[in-house]
C-alpha cells in the first residue's frame, strides 16, 4: 500500500486546499496570497459552521439530512437583525435570537419527521419553504443591516490575525471532542451505525436524533448571524450556496453519508478547499457555467480518490 | 429410540412403486451440517409425516427433495431414475409440488395471477379466464364454500385465506398431473373446519395415487392422515415408524429424547416482591421476575416469545429499572460494525463512565479490560475491531456489554445462536453466577436444553404464556407437552 492511500480520508481536503494555494501562488505571485487566504478563512469558517451542524444530522444514520439549512440560515439572520435593531443595536440579543430561531427550526424539523413519519428529506424540504416565506415577511426584498458590534467582530483582527475563524476553530475542537468522548456524541454514532442495536443498547434513539437536528438548526442560525455581520446584512438569497456545498464538505471531510462515522476537523480542510477553489476559478476568470463544471468535476475526482471508510 | 428406517419398506411401499428415494443425502453450509447422511423414500400414494424440533433438519431435507437447495452428497432417484442435478424446475416437471411455510404467493397479485406463476401452460389469449377457472375449481374441491375472491390481491386477504389459496394452488392441475406434494406447516393459520377439509383432501389425494410429505408441529394431524412418521434430530433421521396405532406421547417421546444433563440445581429463589412484573393484557400469565431469578420463555418457534421479550424490555426501560439486552441476532440488533471491542462494550455504560458529559478513557479501558479477561475473549486487545472476531467471541462481547452495565434485569434474546458448545457452557456458568449475585434474567431460547438453567419457565402457545413450569418440572417432555397442548386436532 502506498503512502498516499494510507492517509486518513479527512486529510484529503487539506491536501487539495494546499494544492490550490500553490497553484495560485505560481499563477499570481506570493503577494496576493494573504488576501486570498483571509477571505477563504472567513467564508470557510461560515461553511464550517453550517457543515458541522449537517454532520451531526448525517452521522445519526442513513437518510438523515437537513435540507432546510439555507432557509433556516436566512430566517435566523432576518430574525436576529430585526431583534437587534429593535433592542437598540445589541449584538448579544441578535446572537440569542439567531441561535433560538435555528434551534426551534431544528425541533420543528424533527417533530415533523417523527409525528408525520416523513422521510427527513421531505420533512426538512417542506419546512424550508415555510421558513423561507417567514423570512420574506420579515423584511421583504430589503437588506437588514447588522448591529455595529457584530460587523466589527466579524472583521476584527488582532495583530493581523482574524479572530472570528479562530473562534470557529474553537467550536470545531468542541465538536470533535463531543464525537470522540462526549456521551451524546458516542450515542449519536451508535444510532448512525445501527438503530436497532442502539435501541437494545439502551439508547433513546429519538432523543439523540432530536438533539442532532436542534444542533444543526442552531449551527445554521449562528452561520446566518455571522454571515449577516460580515456581508453587511441579511438578504433573502444569502443561504442559497450552503445546501449542496455543506453536504459535499461533510462528505469530503471524512464523514460517512451512511452514518455512524463523523469527523469534525476534516470539515475545515474541505471548507477551505471549496472556498479557495471558488476564488481560484474567479481569479482565472472562468465563466459561471464553466466554474460549476470544473467544481463538480473536482469534487467527483477527489471523492473518487479518497479511500472509502469501511461500512459493513 | 425406535429404529425401523432400515427395515424393508413394508406393506405400503411393497405394493406401490417408489416416487422418490434418497440414500445418504447430505447438505452442509460451510462447517455446519444441516443434513448428514440421511435416507428417505416416498412411495406412490403414501402420506409421510415429518416431525422434529426447530433446526432438526426438516426444512433442509424437504428443500433438497424439492430441488430448492442442491444436495452436497448422496444418491437421489425419482420414479426409479437417477435425478442427477435436481432443480425446482425439474421437480415441477416431474409433478412434484411444494406448499411452503413462508407463504410463497406474491402479495400484490390475485390468486388467479399467482396461479399463472405456477402453471406455464396458462399462457396466450384468455389465460386469465383459464387461470381463474383452475384456481376456483381447486379451491372448491379442497375448501368448499371458502368464499375467497380469487381476483383480489392476495395481500388484502387474511393469513388463513392466503394459506388456503397456497394449498389449493398446490393441488391445482393444468397440463401435467400432480404426482407428489410437500406441505410445510400448511395449517399453521387455518381454523378447525379448514384444517379438517385439508386433511380430507390429503386422504383423497393419497387414494388418487398422489404422494404427500406433511411437515407439521401439529402431531394430531399427522396421526390422523400419515401412513408413516419420520422423526429428525440434528440433521439425522432418528426414527421411521409406521402409523399403526401410534400415540401422541410416543411421538413426543421420540422427539424429546434429549440426553440427560446432570447439573446442580441452584437454591430455590426467594419469591417475595418481584423486581419486575409484566402483564400482556391478554389475560395470560404475568411474567414476574424476582431477584436472582432466571426465567425462561419457551414454546414452539414464533408463538410470541420474542414479541413478549421485547415488550418486557421496553416496559422495564420505561419504568426506569436498569435493564440490558443481549441480542441473538448479532448483526442487525447487537453489533456496532465500525467500532472496536472497547467502544462496543462500553456503549451501555457511558453514563457511569463519564463525568460532566465526557467519557473517561481510563475508566472505559479498565472496565473493558476486566470483562475482556473475565470472559476470555480471544482477540489481540480491546482496541481490535469487533467485526474481526469470530461469532462466538463477538457474542461474548455483547454479553459483556450487558454484564458490565448497571442492569438489574438482563434480557436474553436467543443469545447462543451460532455459538459453539464450549462458549455456551462458559456463558451458562456466567449467567448462573450473576444470578447468584442478585441479577434477574429473562431468557428466550429456541434450544430446549438451555431451559435447564432456568428457575421458572413460561411456555408460550399462540402468542400467550399458557403454562408455567417451576424448578424440577422443567424438563424437555413437559416443555414439549405444554408447547403442543391443545394444538392438535
Amino acid at each position: 500500500m502506498s503512502a498516499l492511500t494510507r492517509l486518513a480520508p479527512w486529510t484529503y481536503g487539506f491536501i487539495a486546499a494546499v494544492a490550490i494555494l500553490i497553484i495560485m501562488m505560481v499563477a499570481s505571485g506570493v503577494g496576493s496570497l494573504g488576501s486570498v487566504l483571509s477571505t477563504a478563512l472567513i467564508f470557510g469558517a461560515i461553511s464550517v459552521v453550517v457543515a458541522t451542524g449537517q454532520m451531526f444530522v448525517i452521522a445519526t444514520g442513513p437518510g438523515n439530512i437537513d435540507l432546510s439549512v439555507p432557509a433556516v440560515l436566512t430566517l435566523s439572520a432576518y430574525a436576529a437583525m430585526t431583534a437587534a435593531a429593535a433592542s437598540g443595536g445589541s449584538a448579544l440579543v441578535g446572537l440569542v435570537v439567531a441561535l433560538g430561531t435555528g434551534m426551534i427550526a431544528g425541533t420543528l424539523n424533527y417533530g415533523a419527521i417523527l409525528a408525520l413519519r416523513l422521510p427527513p428529506i421531505i420533512a426538512t424540504l417542506a419546512w424550508s419553504f415555510v421558513f423561507q416565506s417567514v423570512a420574506f415577511n420579515f423584511g421583504g426584498e430589503a437588506t437588514l443591516k447588522p448591529p455595529a458590534a457584530l460587523a466589527a467582530f466579524t472583521s476584527f483582527r488582532l495583530a493581523g490575525v482574524q479572530i472570528m475563524p479562530i473562534c470557529i476553530m474553537g467550536l470545531t475542537a468542541v465538536a470533535a471532542l463531543t464525537l470522540t468522548r462526549g456521551v451524546w456524541g458516542r450515542r449519536a454514532l451508535a444510532v448512525g451505525q445501527s438503530e436497532a442495536a442502539a435501541h437494545f443498547a439502551g439508547i433513546r434513539v429519538k432523543r439523540v436524533r432530536l438533539v442532532s437536528y436542534v444542533l444543526c438548526g442552531g449551527a445554521a442560525g449562528l452561520a446566518g448571524y455571522l454571515l449577516a455581520g460580515f456581508t453587511g446584512g441579511a438578504a433573502l438569497n444569502m443561504g442559497d450556496t450552503y445546501l449542496m456545498e455543506a453536504i459535499a464538505i461533510v462528505a469530503l471531510g471524512g464523514t460517512s453519508i451512511a452514518g455512524g462515522q463523523a469527523n469534525a476537523v476534516g470539515i475545515w480542510g474541505a471548507a477551505l478547499f471549496f472556498n479557495l477553489m471558488g476564488t481560484m476559478l474567479n481569479t482565472f476568470q472562468f465563466q459561471a457555467g464553466m466554474r460549476f463544471i470544473i467544481m463538480g468535476a473536482l469534487i467527483i475526482a477527489i471523492v473518487a480518490i479518497v479511500p472509502k471508510p469501511k461500512v459493513r | 429410540m425406535q429404529q425401523v428406517a432400515n427395515m424393508p419398506v413394508g406393506e405400503m411401499g411393497a405394493k406401490a412403486p417408489l416416487f422418490l428415494a434418497g440414500r445418504g443425502l447430505s447438505k452442509s453450509y460451510g462447517a455446519v451440517k444441516a443434513l448428514s447422511d440421511t435416507d428417505f423414500h416416498l412411495a406412490t400414494g403414501e402420506v409421510v409425516g415429518l416431525i422434529g424440533h426447530n433446526g432438526a433438519g426438516k426444512s433442509t431435507l424437504i428443500n433438497v427433495l424439492a430441488g430448492v437447495v442442491a444436495r452436497s452428497g448422496g444418491i437421489f432417484e425419482v420414479l426409479g431414475r437417477d435425478a442427477g442435478d435436481w432443480s425446482a424446475n425439474l421437480a415441477r416437471e416431474n409433478g412434484l409440488r411444494c406448499v411452503f411455510q413462508e407463504l410463497s404467493l406474491c402479495p400484490n397479485l390475485s390468486a388467479t395471477e399467482n396461479t399463472r406463476l405456477l402453471h406455464p401452460a396458462l399462457k396466450g389469449f384468455g389465460w386469465k379466464q383459464r387461470a381463474r377457472k383452475t384456481i376456483q375449481s381447486a379451491l372448491d374441491t379442497v375448501f368448499p364454500d371458502s368464499g375467497i375472491d380469487v381476483d383480489r390481491p392476495v395481500g388484502e386477504l387474511s393469513l388463513g385465506e392466503r394459506q388456503m389459496i397456497e394449498i389449493a394452488r398446490g393441488f391445482s392441475v393444468t397440463d401435467s398431473p400432480v404426482r407428489a406434494i410437500i406441505l410445510d406447516e400448511p395449517t399453521s393459520s387455518l381454523g378447525a373446519e379448514a384444517t379438517r377439509q385439508f386433511l380430507e383432501q390429503v386422504s383423497r389425494a393419497s387414494e388418487d395415487g398422489i404422494s404427500v410429505i406433511l411437515v407439521t408441529h401439529r402431531l394430531g394431524e399427522i396421526l390422523a392422515v400419515a401412513h408413516r412418521v419420520v422423526t429428525m434430530k440434528d440433521g439425522l433421521v432418528i426414527s421411521d415408524q409406521f402409523n399403526d396405532g401410534l400415540s401422541r406421547s410416543e411421538l413426543v417421546a421420540v422427539m424429546g429424547d434429549l440426553e440427560p444433563e446432570t447439573r446442580e440445581r441452584r437454591d430455590a429463589v426467594v419469591r417475595d416482591v418481584p423486581v419486575f412484573s409484566h402483564s400482556s393484557g391478554l389475560g395470560d400469565h404475568d411474567i414476574e421476575l424476582h431477584q436472582g431469578e432466571i426465567v425462561g420463555l419457551a414454546g414452539l418457534d414464533g408463538h410470541g416469545q420474542r414479541e413478549r421479550l421485547r415488550a418486557v424490555f421496553d416496559a422495564a426501560r420505561v419504568s426506569g429499572l436498569p435493564v440490558a439486552f443481549v441480542a441473538g441476532d448479532r448483526v442487525s440488533e447487537g453489533l456496532f460494525p465500525l467500532w472496536s471491542i472497547r467502544d462496543n462494550l462500553t456503549i451501555r455504560s457511558l453514563s457511569a463512565l463519564s463525568r460532566g458529559g465526557l467519557v473517561s478513557n481510563e475508566a472505559a479501558d479498565r472496565l473493558t479490560q476486566s470483562w475482556f479477561e473475565r470472559l476470555k475473549v480471544r482477540a489481540p486487545g480491546i482496541a481490535t475491531p469487533l467485526l474481526s472476531l469470530s461469532g462466538g467471541n463477538q457474542q461474548k462481547v455483547l454479553f459483556a456489554r450487558a454484564l458490565a452495565s448497571d442492569a438489574r434485569l438482563i434480557v436474553l434474546d436467543d443469545p447462543m445462536r451460532g455459538v459453539d458448545v464450549g462458549t455456551k457452557h462458559e456463558v451458562y456458568a456466567l449467567i448462573r453466577n450473576e444470578a447468584e449475585t442478585g441479577r434477574s434474567f429473562l431468557w428466550y431460547s429456541t434450544e430446549t436444553e438451555e431451559f435447564e438453567n432456568c428457575d421458572r419457565l413460561h411456555v408460550f402457545r399462540e402468542g400467550r404464556s399458557e403454562t408455567i413450569l417451576d424448578g424440577e418440572r422443567i424438563e424437555p417432555n413437559a416443555i414439549l407437552e405444554a408447547s403442543f397442548g391443545g394444538l392438535y386436532v
